[in-house]
């Protein structure tokens, strides 16, 4: 197994302080907590409640208005463009259509993150290429366009890109977004596995109940009303145990009485 | 092949005929590792052993270094043996050595000739057949509109005019005085030569009411409003709207298309007056300034001796069609866009292509019709 978790103690994300806000309008405040390495983590809430936001500042799409994000204890968001550009390889994204290059092959698109920063020969390229997308159960789809291929496929063949550079990190955008439960069931089984061989730190954006209790060590939710996090640890432990009632509503799938937005989106 | 304990190392040694090699360090895919290639395998060991010592963190790139060391085993028929790695890594190395399977539908080819010449007329076929099956559902949707049975938009159709008509007031009217300028100046380079200067003003008259004017505003507008019908039909396609349309039964021809076509072919030959007016001027000036020194009263008059009513008529007409065929081109290549992001860029490039096209077929025609007709 892999020897990160050990060699140094830092954790592998901190979100420390992180407001998030577009224009005047406060969507996220006061935002704090940290990921562990080598965990599979996922940020829950209703629909509109900010988590493909805060994912957004996680990664530097967005600068966070206040506060700090740190990858192993390096600040993203202060980083100057030389340590951006080396702490922006150090995770992968998926996002949530895939968000492949329509213009370029599945093989073009797992090998352009290689082509531009590593060192590998053309052929070596292609292996890595081969590995990756053997690893996504995508073998043999090498030259395929993205219209080609289905949904799920191309999900998968996202991931491979996201894989292509072995990051330490991978974010997933609502994995199961738009996929039948089989397949969302599969790619489930992918991020496990993932993190299993290659001890990668695993962050989910979700609202898919059975990927929360199926594959979540730890979750954070967050609330629309609140602006911020309402919970935090164990999702089977906060649907039986947590104080708050709209948490337990919404891992139980139920109607919280006063609750103006009601839980899952489907 | 020593190195500091962070790099990735792989060290040989060969003792009794077994090459050793210690893989250590921390082997990342973005930073040099070794490479298999550098082992010295001179010696043609009898067995290889690939032990892990002080291995830090790894990635790809060693599961390539060990699928590397596997396959030069089997093409030398040494046996290659590892020791002391992570499952993980030796799971990701097996998954290396799996050949990979045919894909479920095999990636065609260039087609050849036969092929490629059937399949070109198949499409262009399947081209005429919609351009021919919009028009007629054009002319239906006609109909129903002069019968008030249309769904159809007056407040769009307006909207349209706007964004047709006085919005592109500015580009046309740039375009149209430099074409007049350029064609009083070239011209006047030809018409000086037989102390005819005056007759620059026939030229330009008789140019810009009859064709330039007509076919520079359709160029301008098919770059501009034909890929613009389009992209946004497209995107509506993409969006399902109009699926969104059809299964409330409204027709998205009634809807979407009429309006669009009834505002360009309505304000083509306003804008068609408008380029003409502004192509003259453009040769006015460039008569009035030397070395043609013609004043602008006198170039009037001149170009009144030459320029009549069927001149002006003939250009509008020209533009009125144009402007059907730029509707009709635009909303045709939205309609069929794919639902793609690339598939509505793809539908606006076509619809200028084939706006362009209907254009100068149109106008070749026109030129006959107005010969035989005498106008």
């Amino acid at each position: 197994m892999k020897t990160i978790a050990t060699r140094n103690g830092t954790p592998a994300i901190e979100v420390e302080g992180v407001e998030c806000r577009y224009g005047d309008t406060v969507v996220l405040e006061n935002v704090s907590f940290t990921v562990k390495r080598g965990e599979v983590f996922f940020i829950i809430g209703g629909s509109g409640c900010g988590k493909s936001t805060l994912l957004k500042h996680m990664i530097g799409l967005l600068p966070p208005a206040q506060g700090r994000v740190r990858f192993a204890g390096r600040d993203l968001t202060a980083a100057d463009p030389a340590e951006r550009k080396a702490l922006l390889r150090t995770f992968g994204v998926l996002y949530q259509g895939g968000a492949l290059w329509t213009s370029m092959t599945v093989r073009e698109n797992v090998s352009l993150p290689l082509e531009l920063f590593t060192e590998l020969t053309r052929r070596e390229r292609e292996e890595v290429v081969a590995l990756k997308l053997a690893q996504v159960g995508l073998a043999g789809y090498e030259d395929h366009y993205p219209a080609e291929i289905s949904g799920g496929m191309k999900k998968r063949a996202g991931l491979a890109r996201a894989l292509a550079l072995d990051p330490e990190i991978v974010f997933f955008d609502e994995p199961s977004a738009g996929l039948d439960p089989i397949t969302s069931l599969k790619l489930d089984e992918l991020i496990l596995q993932l993190r299993d061989t290659l001890g990668t730190t695993i962050v989910v954006v979700s609202h898919e109940l059975a990927s929360i209790f199926g594959i979540a060590e730890r979750v954070v939710m967050l609330d629309r009303e609140t602006h911020g996090v309402i919970a935090e640890g164990d999702p089977r432990e906060l649907r039986d145990r947590s104080a708050d009632g709209r948490v337990r509503a919404f891992l139980n799938r139920r109607e919280q009485p006063q609750a103006q937005e009601g839980g899952g989106r489907r | 092949m020593t190195a500091p304990p962070s790099h990735a190392r792989a060290e040989a040694t060969l003792e009794g005929g077994t090459l050793t090699v210690r893989i250590g360090g921390e082997w990342r895919i973005t930073a040099p590792h070794p490479d298999w290639s550098g082992v010295p395998v001179d010696g043609k060991p009898a067995a290889v052993r690939l032990v892990a010592d002080g291995l830090d963190d790894w990635d790809s790139s060693l599961a390539l270094f060990l699928r590397a060391a596997e396959s030069w085993g089997e093409q030398h028929s040494v046996p290659v043996r590892h020791e002391g790695f992570p499952a993980g890594l030796v799971r990701l190395a097996a998954l290396l050595a799996q050949k990979a399977p045919a894909a479920a539908t095999p990636h065609p080819g260039l087609p050849d000739l036969f092929t490629a010449v059937g399949t070109a007329t198949v499409a262009l076929w399947r081209e005429t057949k919609d351009l021919a099956g919009l028009v007629g559902e054009c002319a239906f949707s006609a109909g129903r509109l002069f019968r008030g049975q249309a769904q159809f938009r007056w407040r769009d159709c307006l909207h349209e005019m706007q964004q047709c008509g006085v919005m592109s007031l500015p580009i046309v009217g740039l375009i149209s005085f430099l074409v007049g300028v350029t064609m009083a100046y070239m011209g006047s380079l030809i018409v000086r030569q037989y102390g005819g200067d005056v007759w620059i003003a026939d030229m330009v008259g008789v140019a810009m009411t009859r064709e330039m004017g007509p076919l520079m505003l359709a160029i301008v507008l098919a770059g501009r409003t034909g890929a613009a019908f389009a992209a946004t039909l497209g995107n509506m396609k993409a969006n399902e709207e109009i699926d969104a349309l059809e299964t409330l039964g409204v027709s998205p021809v009634d809807f979407l298309v009429m309006p669009r076509m009834a505002a360009l072919c309505f304000m083509m030959p306003f804008l068609a007056l408008y380029a003409d007016t502004l192509g003259i001027l453009g040769g006015m000036l460039i008569a009035a300034l030397p070395p043609l020194n013609i004043p602008a009263n006198l170039f009037y008059a001149e170009m009144q001796t030459i320029v009549d009513l069927s001149d002006i008529n003939t250009g509008l007409i020209k533009a009125a069609t144009f402007g059907l065929l730029i509707g009709l081109a635009g909303c045709l290549r939205g309609l069929q866009a794919e639902r793609s992001a690339a598939g509505v860029g793809q539908a606006a490039t076509r619809a200028v292509v084939t706006s362009l096209l209907l254009i100068v077929v149109a106008n070749s025609i026109y030129a006959v019709v107005f010969d035989i007709l005498g106008w």
